[in-house]
């Protein structure tokens, strides 16, 4: 497989076109702005953490094909699972798009695996992540807003002029 | 790119007979020159507008001043310093000749025109500035030309005013006209358009701020690589633009003053280099250019900017813009013939060498790194101007942009990018 369809696989494709629980959520008790400053992608998270757990997430707002199924994959991937659940599952994610994972560890991730081409694209990993550093920051803090470039991922496309 | 003009050629066979007669558009020069780009023959840089790639002879000037005159200028009592002085000199010389100013002392080196623009933004603006003046700016500006406008207003409690552009990604000068008035200090705005391309009528702009006595600064980011220049001629107060986007190295950049505002105004930066007298409880300023240019001078880099200039000139700049009005309007057609291709900006003809561009609802970032596979460089994304991108209502675009290494195999490795792109997306 060529790097380019390694990235936009078709599952990928599918929940950029159609993501997954975009709409906004009234009843939440978690909302937060995510934003890559240089890219210029924002996203709105809704949790409603019930008792720990991850009753409904929800996301809105605009960015690439990259940033957008992976939010829509993660919303799939989380809902129902705790915060101790999630936050690891967020490690393991992580640990796929940077191609730290150690071999024969990607099965628990599921759809998710999708997402994998990213390792092939430094620059993108940003874009894979946002999503889930703002869940990060929803689950831990509750916090407002979050911004990658607070975040420990690989360097963005230059800004230059 | 190709490695040489003839191979250039021969990328794309005429096709007598038919309606189209032309030659291929060649690059400019010959690309075994640049050896970024002899080193990846596949490689189509449309990246310029964000940093230029950098010829041979610019690398070994540089190289030659560090083996041969390296030492600290203005400084040692040695004759190896008193080289190293006479080559920054020299370099700034060359720079001045190039862009048309006659008077090389009013010539300042900084970093590059961010550093240029706040430079006058807080040496000039803090001492001019006062509460309830206004300082006008337009919604074309790169964020260097915007952000230190804005700051110095917050700062100065003064009102920063940001000019209309028209649909097609100009300055509405009649909103300019109407935005001007007599509590306006400082009209800021840029000679291209690094987001759109748009020339902007330096003259029509500097007349408006005149009628008022405001203070004109012009960001020359996006034209003294590309256009002849003859600053002398604009009525500006102040042009800066950087080396690295007209074949210099990264780290020098120019601000032109006027000599009177330069004298009166206070330094930017203080330390050695840039004092006449230090006393225990003050100090008196050197005189021109050195007032502008505290500490150990980038001499390395500065003969680099000058042995660009040099290059440039040997090329002839109405030639360079005569190609990359060429490539412009080639690539302008071509994309705009791809459907869902949306080019935004004003025609070819009022746009120096960018085209910048959406395709259908494929994020910018995904269509940049489909290109890029397809070795295909452009940029993506605001292009650190925000506000213009908030009045296009577009989060974002690719910008392909051109300069005289770049030929039409250039522009077809771009098309079939885009269409590549479309295929991937569906």
């Amino acid at each position: 497989m060529s790097d380019t369809d390694a990235l936009y696989q078709e599952l990928i494709l599918e929940h950029n076109r159609k993501p997954k629980n975009f709409r906004e959520m009234s009843d939440a008790n978690r909302r937060i702005e995510g934003r890559n400053p240089l890219c210029g992608d924002s996203l709105t998270l809704w949790v409603k953490l019930n008792d720990d757990r991850v009753e409904d997430i929800s996301f809105k707002g605009s960015g690439c094909a990259i940033s957008k199924a992976s939010a829509s994959l993660m919303t799939a991937a989380v809902k129902g699972k705790t915060r101790v659940e999630a936050e690891a599952l967020f490690d393991r994610f992580h640990a796929l798009v940077t191609g730290k994972l150690p071999e024969g560890e990607e099965k628990g991730l599921g759809s998710l695996r999708a997402l994998g081409g990213v390792s092939r694209f430094p620059l993108r990993v940003k874009c894979a992540s946002l999503a889930w550093h703002a869940l990060h920051s929803a689950l831990e803090s509750g916090a407002a807003e979050v911004s990658t470039e607070r975040e420990g991922d690989a360097p963005p496309p230059t800004e230059g002029a | 790119m190709s490695v040489t003009r003839e191979a250039a050629r021969g990328t794309r066979e005429r096709e007598a007979g038919s309606a189209r007669i032309d030659a291929p558009i060649a690059s400019l020069v010959d690309c075994g020159e640049f050896p970024l780009l002899a080193a990846n023959p596949d490689l189509h840089y449309l990246d310029s507008a964000a940093t230029s790639q950098k010829p041979r002879g610019v690398l070994d000037a540089m190289r030659d001043y560090y083996e041969r005159d390296n030492a600290n200028p203005h400084r040692g009592a040695y004759e190896l310093s008193a080289r190293a002085t006479q080559r920054y000199h020299d370099a700034r010389a060359r720079i001045a000749r190039f862009i048309g100013v006659h008077d090389a002392d009013r010539v300042i080196f900084t970093r590059g025109t961010t550093e240029s623009l706040n430079l006058v933004a807080s040496a000039w603006g803090r001492a001019n500035v006062v509460a309830g003046d206004e300082l006008v700016v337009t919604g074309l500006e790169h964020h260097a030309n915007f952000v230190p406008w804005q700051q110095l207003a917050i700062e100065c409690r003064a009102k920063l005013r940001i000019c209309a552009i028209t649909a097609d990604g100009r300055v509405d000068l009649d909103e300019l006209s109407a935005l001007v008035n007599s509590r306006t200090k400082v009209v800021a705005f840029s000679h291209i358009s690094n987001a759109l391309g748009t020339i902007n009528p330096v003259g029509d702009i500097a007349a408006i701020a005149r009628r008022v006595g405001a203070l004109v600064v012009c960001d020359g980011a996006q034209a003294a690589p590309h256009l002849p220049l003859d600053v002398d001629q604009l009525d500006v107060d102040f042009y800066g633009f950087s080396g690295h986007k007209m074949l210099g190295p990264m780290g020098a950049g120019i601000l032109v003053g006027r000599r009177d505002l330069l004298e009166t105004m206070p330094p930017y930066q203080t330390g050695g280099d840039m004092i006449e007298i230090v006393s225990d409880d003050r100090s008196t300023w050197n005189v021109l250019p050195h007032k502008f240019e505290a500490g150990t001078p980038n001499v390395g880099d500065a003969v680099g900017l000058a042995a660009a200039c040099e290059y440039l000139d040997r090329i002839g700049m109405d030639q360079v813009h005569a190609h990359e009005r060429a490539l412009t309007a080639l690539a302008s057609e071509r994309l705009g013939a791809v459907q869902g291709v949306r080019i935004y900006g004003p025609p070819p003809a009022a746009r120096s060498g960018v085209v910048s561009f959406t395709v259908g609802d494929i994020h910018p970032h995904d269509l940049a790194t489909i290109l890029d596979q397809e070795g295909v460089c452009v940029r993506a994304g605001h292009h650190c101007a925000q506000p213009l991108m908030r009045r296009l209502e577009v989060p974002a675009t690719a910008r392909a942009s051109f300069y005289l290494y770049n030929d039409e195999g250039d522009v077809d490795a771009l098309v079939a990018g885009v269409e590549k792109a479309k295929e991937v997306f569906g």
